[in-house]
């Protein structure tokens, strides 16, 4: 389960990126010492353990035109948000939906489910099927807009 | 490479520099790059593009920030690790100065300002939940203000994929509505 000290240093690697040139994995593997094959390998590991999520290309929302980014909160009767959570989880235009603790009296929100669009209106249209869907369950809801991106880096280990 | 775009979200419509190749790249690149000798060779044979065509494209992306990263995107949860979403009510009249405090600390993966009284959302990371819990009193300690810890409990449903492809269909033909996220 811990990450062993090849790990650390496979991953501090390459979570800045992968390097743009013609051999990638051979690449990180010269700068670790070790062979492509061994950086290959462990790459595979971690995807099938799900360390890895997958290889892939992060887009700047906002720059493909999804300018409109609602984190839509919901305040969920505690008995049923499990059921209606992953029913909103699953409609198309929701990215991410967790619970998570309310912070009371501050937060009364237990169900939070991202929802992009290219116009604030159109977001509002996708939440009031989420509005729809949890209907009774529901006690109170607000949409909270990402107005700037100040920091996206993703994970930075520390240099092993 | 990767730097962290410096971007405003208030603006109506922000350029979009893509022409359809590059957004079928994309949209290619969610399906995630092989783990082969020539990975770039072999998405690029898919897309019938040269591998040196899809590094220059990847290149060109990163360069523009229409893409933020490229490579192994890690969920440190499956180690241990924890990723938490955490938000502060900050004043407004101080509120590029607290976002590069939180900012300056590396544990600090993504922030975000919203529109509500809790203004600024971050998502800390660490390799342990300790980890996490001592960058959020950090944080308390340098601002003076509140972290509200807002921890998974549980997780219905998470995948970014929102499509390029259709992204740029729409801008080239508005009419042709409320089509996104590929599936």
């Amino acid at each position: 389960m811990a990450l062993t000290e090849f790990d650390r240093r496979l991953i501090t690697a390459t979570q800045h990126g992968l390097p743009l040139v013609p051999r990638p994995y051979a690449a990180v593997a010269e700068q670790l010492g070790v062979s492509e094959a061994v950086v290959r390998e462990r790459l595979a590991g971690m995807l099938d353990e799900g360390l890895i999520r997958r290889i892939g290309a992060v887009p700047n929302h906002y720059r493909l035109g999804y300018t409109a980014n609602g984190m839509t909160v919901w305040d969920v009767d505690d008995a049923l948000v499990d059921e209606l959570g992953a029913k909103v989880g699953a409609m198309s235009f929701v990215s991410h939906s967790y619970r998570r603790p309310r912070a009371l009296p501050d937060w009364p929100y237990n169900l939070f489910a991202m929802v992009h669009g290219h116009s604030r209106a159109e977001v509002e249209r996708e939440a009031m099927q989420i509005h729809s869907l949890l209907a009774e369950a529901c006690r109170n809801f607000d949409i909270l807009y990402s107005t700037a991106i100040l920091k996206k880096t993703g994970l930075r280990l520390a240099q092993a | 490479m990767n730097m962290p775009p410096e971007l405003s979200a208030t603006s109506t419509a922000p350029a979009l520099l893509l022409d359809r190749i590059d957004a079928l790249l994309i949209d290619r690149l969610h399906g995630g790059l092989p783990l082969s000798e020539r990975p770039y060779a072999d998405v690029g044979a898919d897309l019938g593009l040269t591998e040196a065509d899809v590094l220059q494209r990847l290149q060109k992306l990163l360069d523009t920030g229409l893409l933020t990263r490229f490579g192994p995107l890690f969920q440190i949860e499956r180690a241990g690790g924890q990723f938490l979403l955490a938000a502060m009510i900050v004043p407004e009249d101080d509120f590029e100065r607290i976002a590069a405090l939180v900012n300056a600390l590396p544990a600090v993966a993504h922030n975000y300002r919203r529109t509500h009284r809790l203004n600024m959302w971050f998502v800390v990371a660490g390799e342990t939940p300790q980890q996490v819990s001592e960058a959020c009193q950090r944080i308390e300690q340098e601002t003076g203000l509140r972290v509200f810890a807002f921890p998974k409990e549980r997780e219905f449903f998470v995948e970014l994929r929102l499509s390029a492809v259709a992204a740029l269909a729409r801008r080239e033909s508005p009419d042709n509505g409320g089509v996104h996220g590929t599936h």
